[in-house]
């Protein structure tokens, strides 16, 4: 188990100096008055308010809209770092298309017994309806945001897959705007690798993924639940960015065996359907009766081949928690390969003598259910009351297989600004994988993510955390 | 363009132009009060009824004062046509087409509804009123401003502009139907107090006590006035010229697309009944009479316009 102490910071040396890529911005930074930056940053947020970068808290009252904090100290990766985890989260993302093709389709890796039938058969996230159908060009997961942890100078962990649908990525792209505008000096001081490509990107690369050729006259939209999800803000933004139409569930209907949305001047076919609604909202007809988020007999065009739902239904089934502990062997039977990512270190509560170990331990680990998402629902040992932890240990024994253990990662630390200068802050690293048959492709950097109360390993924007502009370097 | 984009768009400038409207009742309402020494209760009332909320109005408060009025027309959540719902609603239409709008006009959208969230978190003192009501008309412009000089003048900026006149004369002939016994030559004596007070709360109403001066065509009079708000070419709130901007954007529409549409048919039909009267005619036929069919007409041709361009099905 990793020890607690001591967090790895990627800027600060133990004794004194920085590392290498932080040098030219040490430079700089020693160079300015604080009060200029204290001033920047509070710019930085009347910025981000005036547009309307907000997102929406569940279980506060409809109109709340939140800003998530923006720090200006960016984080800053090597082209070497980058190098392999890039490579690393390719092998990782192209196993998990191949999974999923096989587990909707032959099973030959249930045949094998590397995993575990039931946790398949059984799972919520599995959808019957996929089986024995191949989305086109074979793509299940078109947009990924692999969530990685770090924790010394050359131990990277995935922590999360996110084949679902990841959110975050208007964020990467709008705090790199704030640093362009307030700090532009940096970027001639820095070689930063462009992050601006992404929204024509994702076009191209969901075009890529239509259903029949229809080349640059692919039409493509994004289909979000409406203006009240806490990401709307994002659907809002990336379809401006792609210049395609933002569509809800009663925009669209089923027209000649296609999805057609209803324009001003009547119904127009979609090709592509970029969907931030759930499997289960997306279709009445097929799934949850009562929905009102998605399209009546969408799942039946889906199947006849006439639109692409990026990312496919049932890719959920990818992020389950249980099922992440055997990630590594899952990279192995499809690729050949060892897993260039380390997995975290996983305990399955639904195995007995695993449930026991787990309990006797609680104080010492994390723990989650394994759909959940979000930073709800979970138990962060170390940092819990004797009650919470015996309120958490009741709940865990009524539903074992509810639930995954991991060990507290000491999650690297890159410095906030604070009054007094800079003050070292845990973080994580979304970055952002598109996937199409032309090929995969990962934006240098990501979303950092960065927990702004001192100590804490919670850095999700639900839970009181903040962002950071993050950097790829040229050399 | 998806027809929900189309109704968010048409919407958003509805409610924006009926915040502003609002906005410039109670300043109307507020000058007569201070010019009145005597009974100002009718006045609030009059007030009231010309928002078009007076049932609302009622079923909370027992009797029209000043405070009670202005608060309710400005702030409060249960009047549907008050300034704060009207710039709430209309973001939330923003939000919605965020995607039809350019980055200056959703800022400015948000920086209204921003500003007036502060502005409206507490009843505004009758001290502070003034400054109010020139915040709320100062961030209308800007959003008009920025409407104007950086949209591209398509589809997008049709509906926009139908929803801001249509809205703009169901305004003015609302107006016009509270006060028409004022403005009735029976009833009237000719440059009584009375009549001059009333006469200029109505043109301060539209933000037209200045034009009607400078246009100085004769002096004041109830047919001089009424002709105004009905059937002049000039003033933007008359009901011809708000008639004219939504013919024209429909117009636009039509060859855009490419097909005329029934709404078409029914702006020239209205135009045309606006053309064919001059002011005597419209009295002889009864202005109260005039109003109410021209009022009927105008929303029937917003609903028909909703469901040409298919805003919901």
């Amino acid at each position: 188990m990793e020890t607690r102490f001591d967090p790895f910071d990627e800027m600060l040396l133990p004794q004194s100096g920085v590392r290498a890529p932080y040098s030219a911005y040490q430079q700089w930074f020693s160079n300015e008055d604080p009060s200029r930056l204290g001033k920047k940053a509070k710019e930085a947020e009347a910025f981000f308010r005036r547009t309307g970068i907000t997102f929406n808290v569940y279980g506060q009252a409809a109109a709340q809209e939140r800003l998530i904090p923006f720090d200006l100290v960016p984080r800053i990766i090597s082209n070497r770092e980058w190098t392999k985890l890039s490579r690393g989260i390719e092998q990782r993302v192209r196993a998990i298309n191949m999974f999923l093709h096989d587990i909707y389709n032959r099973q030959e890796i249930l045949r094998a017994g590397i995993v575990p039938v039931n946790l398949i058969a059984n799972n919520a996230a599995f959808l019957p309806q996929m089986m024995g159908f191949s989305p086109p060009g074979n793509v299940y997961t078109h947009i990924v945001g692999t969530d990685i942890v770090r924790t010394g100078e050359d131990d990277f962990f995935v922590l999360e897959d996110n084949a679902r649908t990841p959110s975050g990525v208007s964020y990467m792209l709008e705090n790199r705007e704030t640093m362009l505008q307030m700090f532009p000096e940096l970027f001639s001081q820095n070689k930063v690798k462009p992050v601006s490509d992404y929204p024509k990107n994702l076009k191209r690369s969901l075009a890529a993924c239509a259903p029949r050729n229809c080349s640059d006259k692919c039409t493509v939209a994004i289909l979000t639940p409406g203006i009240h999800n806490s990401a709307y803000f994002e659907h809002s933004f990336l379809a401006d960015q792609m210049g395609v139409e933002l569509v809800e569930g009663h925009d669209l209907r089923v027209v000649d065996g296609h999805i057609a949305m209803r324009t001003t001047q009547g119904y127009k076919v979609i090709d592509v359907l970029y969907r931030r609604v759930d499997d289960d909202y997306l279709d009445p007809l097929n799934f949850k009766p009562e929905s009102m988020l998605g399209v009546p007999g969408i799942m039946d065009v889906y199947r006849a081949g006439n639109i692409t739902i990026a990312n496919a239904p049932g890719t959920g089934i990818a992020d389950d928690k249980a099922l992440y502990s055997y990630m590594p062997e899952i990279v192995e039977f499809y690729t050949g390969e060892q897993a260039i990512l380390k997995n975290v270190t996983t305990y399955r509560c639904s195995e007995a003598d695993t449930l026991k170990y787990v309990l006797e331990n609680l104080a010492e680990l994390v723990v989650k259910e394994v759909h959940g998402s979000g930073g709800y629902g979970m138990l962060v040992g170390p940092a819990a009351s004797k009650k919470e932890i015996a309120v958490f240990a009741e709940k865990l024994k009524a539903n074992p297989a509810n639930y995954i253990a991991q060990p507290t990662l000491s999650l690297s630390t890159v410095p906030i600004f604070v009054k007094k200068g800079l003050s070292p802050r845990h973080v994580d690293l979304r970055p952002f994988v598109l996937v199409s048959p032309e090929g995969i492709d990962i934006t240098p950097g990501g979303l950092t993510r960065v927990a702004l109360k001192n100590g804490s390993l919670v850095v999700n924007s639900s839970q009181g955390g903040g962002t950071k502009d993050t950097w790829v370097l040229e050399d | 363009m998806l027809g929900k984009t189309a109704g968010g768009l048409y919407w958003m400038f509805r409610f924006l132009e009926r915040s502003e409207n609002t906005a410039r009742l109670i300043e109307a309402g507020s000058r007569i009060a201070l010019t009145r020494s005597t009974d100002t209760i009718s006045d609030w009332r009059s007030v009231v009824s010309t928002a078009g909320v007076r049932s609302g109005y009622d079923a909370i408060y027992e009797n029209y004062t000043a405070e009670h009025v202005v608060d309710f027309l400005l702030r409060d959540p249960k009047n549907p046509s008050s300034v704060m719902n009207g710039i709430e609603n209309a973001r939330t239409n923003a939000r919605m087409v965020r995607t039809a709008l350019t980055t200056e006009v959703w800022e400015a959208v948000n920086e209204n509804w921003m500003a007036m969230k502060d502005a409206l978190k507490r009843p505004v003192r009758d001290t502070e009123l003034p400054s109010v009501l020139g915040e709320i008309r100062r961030h209308s412009a800007l959003v008009r401003g920025a409407l104007h000089g950086t949209m591209l003048r398509n589809d997008i900026y049709d509906f926009a502009q139908i929803g801001t006149a249509l809205e703009r004369a169901d305004n003015t002939a609302r107006i016009i139907d509270v006060k028409y016994y004022t403005l009735l030559p029976s009833a009237s004596f000719v440059g009584s107090q009375l009549d001059n007070v009333q006469w200029e709360t109505i043109l301060r109403s539209v933000s037209a006590h200045r034009s009607f001066r400078w246009l100085g065509e004769g002096e004041m009079t109830s047919s001089g006035i009424a002709a105004f708000l009905i059937l002049d070419t000039r003033f933007p709130r008359s009901l011809y010229f708000a008639s004219r901007i939504i013919e024209e954007n429909l117009g636009y529409l039509a060859k855009d697309y490419g097909t005329r549409k029934t709404s078409h048919d029914m702006i020239d039909a209205q135009l045309s009944k606006l053309r064919a009267h001059n002011i005597e005619t419209i009295f002889d036929e009864g202005l109260h009479q005039f109003i109410v069919t021209f009022i009927r007409s105008n929303n029937a041709i917003g609903a028909q316009i909703e469901q040409d361009y298919r805003f919901n099905g």
